[in-house]
């Protein structure tokens, strides 16, 4: 009797123990939409995953899922992380914008993070970097350093975010080089580094010396590298391993701030639903070193385009700007709003060709 | 619209490296399909040799070596789904795409050293008078040899099954595997046999990917080339020429979507990008209109008691 009684009361102090052990730590879920070895968009998400355990330690603990499929795969996946505990989930992907907002539901108590996104909920917080900053320096290298005049982009998924990054650097690459002819190629998809070789291949023998991606892989890169004498960019991550080739700068996504910051917010208790869009002013967005291919003029000149941005004494959607169709758009000196960048739409004067809807 | 920018030459040579690894992963499916057996982990023996290939030709510097060590990858793997349906007589579509998906998880293991390295270049076979004929010179004669290797074992495919002994047993095995049993035939050892064959096919198909088309290794690479190729063995009605016409068709209106593209035609992008699948599949359903059907005992588990 005795003894029974002392294995229960030991049965019941470990319980109570492991649950305070489990109390402590901060359950935090990552959903991927490419894997975590992509060396571009999810390779970052998961950098400042590792940047969380790093800040905290033993405090927290963190799971993610990789190359979860955009629609009813990732609610799947939500769910499941949510009832193993998460506290705070953050989906890396447009996609993953209504199953998001479904799972969320479900779970009031869970926090959740969507990237890219614009629908929130009072658990549904969204975040996104303003890229098109970035498009902008890469615009105006492009402009400067074609010499065929054509530069090829490699369009992902028609979304506000890849258009806005179309027209930022064409309206850049135009304002340098007044006879620079955009030819755009839709994937379809992220990350499918065989179909993103193929439209960087196809880009270059019609003419293209400046390929953009807005696509994940470095399959684009080698292609340039392949090509000899045509240049590209690191999307998302440096992309470094090509910097001896065609990669002459990068946009780099510097998500580990805003996930500490978040994380802590969680532990705190002060989270609370905000749309976030920083870019490069505040660290969100990161210009790659500009190689020595560039010119030492057009190096200064990108690099005094950056730091004008980031202070914000310039924006790059700034008037006089008409829309495809000849419309006007903005009147000289007026600065394009949010909302309008958001859900853009439309090409801006000048670019050949229709967006798909 | 500037149709001038796309040059029909160039077209028609990249349409051939487009479809090349679907190709490989096609015949090798089509000889083990052949054999009575569905093996759906396509997609994960060919991203096994994309990662075999990719390592053992940056180790050896030979790309020929990181071919055959694709080849000996993908069939490495295969052979585990030969032991699990001929051997523990499991379920050929679970084991398929349970192969699929341990293919993926490994070759992303495999692979965690390999990102952002350059691989040997692949030999062009840049025959010196032949590669330079106006037209023909690029089209047919400056390719790598993996292009060429390709067409030969579509011919090779093609002939066995048609004309020898061995192809005869094989396809007996896959019409009616307890028929082919009753006569002698060690229906287990064929089929083992076929499906390593596939194997290594597949993993050759992969590691034309990761060394020519791309080239570099990334995780998740193949994304769905294996699946285009399962599904391409189907409408090709399980004959080599078929495969062969449906692979260069699937690759050519590929790159040409592209091309098109770029060229500002206008076509909504969206019919462009689903026009490969569809005219593919068109095409060879129409061919198949005579009367081939699949081989009668496909995907049938086979144990000589029953």
């Amino acid at each position: 009797m005795k003894f029974t009684r002392l294995l229960t009361g030991a049965v019941l102090a470990l319980g109570l123990a492991s649950t305070a052990i489990a109390e402590e730590k901060t359950k935090v879920g990552f959903v991927f939409v490419g894997p975590i070895g992509d060396g571009g968009w999810t390779y970052e998400h998961n950098q400042a995953r590792l940047a969380i355990e790093k800040e905290f330690g033993d405090k927290v603990e963190t799971v993610y899922v990789e190359s979860v499929a955009e629609g009813p795969d990732s609610e799947r996946v939500m769910t499941q992380m949510a009832l193993k505990g998460a506290d705070l989930i953050f989906t890396t992907s447009f996609g993953y914008m209504d199953p998001t907002i479904n799972v969320a539901k479900k779970f009031p108590d869970v926090k959740f993070e969507h990237a890219t996104g614009y629908k929130t909920a009072p658990n549904v917080s969204t975040y996104s970097a303003r890229f098109y900053e970035g498009r902008a320096v890469q615009g105006h290298i492009a402009g400067k350093m074609t010499k065929s005049n054509i530069v090829g982009y490699i369009g992902s998924v028609p979304i506000p975010e890849v258009i806005r990054g179309i027209n930022s650097a064409y309206i850049h690459a135009k304002k340098v080089n007044p006879d620079v002819e955009f030819k755009i190629v839709w994937v379809f998809e992220w990350f499918n580094p065989a179909k993103e070789a193929d439209a960087a291949k196809v880009l270059i023998e019609q003419g293209a010396d400046v390929i953009l991606q807005h696509t994940d892989s470095t399959a684009p890169l080698a292609a340039a590298e392949e090509a000899g004498n045509v240049i590209g960019f690191g999307q998302a991550s440096d992309m470094a391993a090509y910097k001896d080739g065609p990669r002459v700068s990068s946009i780099i996504d510097n998500w580990g701030p805003y996930y500490i910051a978040r994380t802590r917010a969680v532990m705190d208790g002060t989270w609370e639903s905000v749309p976030t869009w920083d870019g490069i002013g505040p660290g969100m967005v990161g210009i790659g070193e500009i190689t020595d291919r560039v010119p030492a003029d057009v190096k200064a000149e990108a690099i005094a385009l950056k730091e004008a941005i980031a202070s914000g004494e310039y924006h790059p959607f700034t008037g006089p700007l008409n829309k495809q169709d000849g419309s006007a758009w903005l009147e000289d000196g007026e600065i394009a709003d949010d909302g309008t960048l958001l859900g853009m739409n439309f090409y801006v004067e000048g670019i050949e060709g229709t967006i798909p809807q | 619209m500037d149709l001038s920018s796309i040059n029909p030459i160039l077209l028609l040579a990249s349409l051939m490296v487009a479809a090349t690894p679907i190709l490989l992963a096609a015949l090798g499916e089509l000889v083990v399909e052949r054999a009575g057996v569905l093996n759906l982990g396509v997609e994960g023996m060919m991203i096994t040799g994309a990662i075999c290939g990719f390592a053992i030709a940056v180790e050896t510097g030979s790309p020929v070596v990181g071919f055959i060590g694709a080849a000996l990858g993908g069939a490495l793997l295969s052979l585990l789904f030969a032991g699990l349906t001929q051997f523990a007589l499991a379920n050929q579509v679970a084991s398929g795409l349970a192969l699929t998906l341990f293919g993926l998880g490994l070759s992303a293991l495999l692979g965690q050293s390999y990102v952002g390295v350059k691989p040997p270049p692949t030999a062009k076979l840049d025959i010196p008078l032949l590669g330079d004929i106006p037209v023909l010179g690029p089209i047919v004669f400056a390719h790598d040899w993996m292009v060429y290797f390709g067409l030969a074992l579509t011919l090779v495919v093609w002939a066995l099954l048609k004309f020898t002994r061995a192809g005869l047993i094989l396809r007996a095995v896959g019409e009616n595997h307890d028929a082919a049993h009753a006569l002698g035939y060690k229906v287990v050892r064929v089929r083992v046999l076929a499906i390593l064959f596939g194997g290594a096919c597949a993993g050759m198909g992969g590691a034309y990917l990761s060394l020519v088309r791309v080239p570099q290794w990334t995780e998740g690479m193949t994304a769905g080339a294996g699946w285009i190729a399962l599904a391409l063995v189907v409408f090709a009605s399980w004959k080599a020429g078929r495969v062969l016409l449906g692979a260069y068709l699937f690759g050519g209106v590929t790159v040409l979507q592209l091309n098109l593209q770029a060229a500002g035609v206008d076509i909504p992008v969206e019919y462009l990008s689903m026009s490969p699948y569809l005219i593919t599949i068109l095409v060879l359903v129409i061919l198949s209109a005579d009367r081939s059907r699949a081989p009668g005992s496909l995907g049938r588990v086979f144990h000589a008691s029953s």
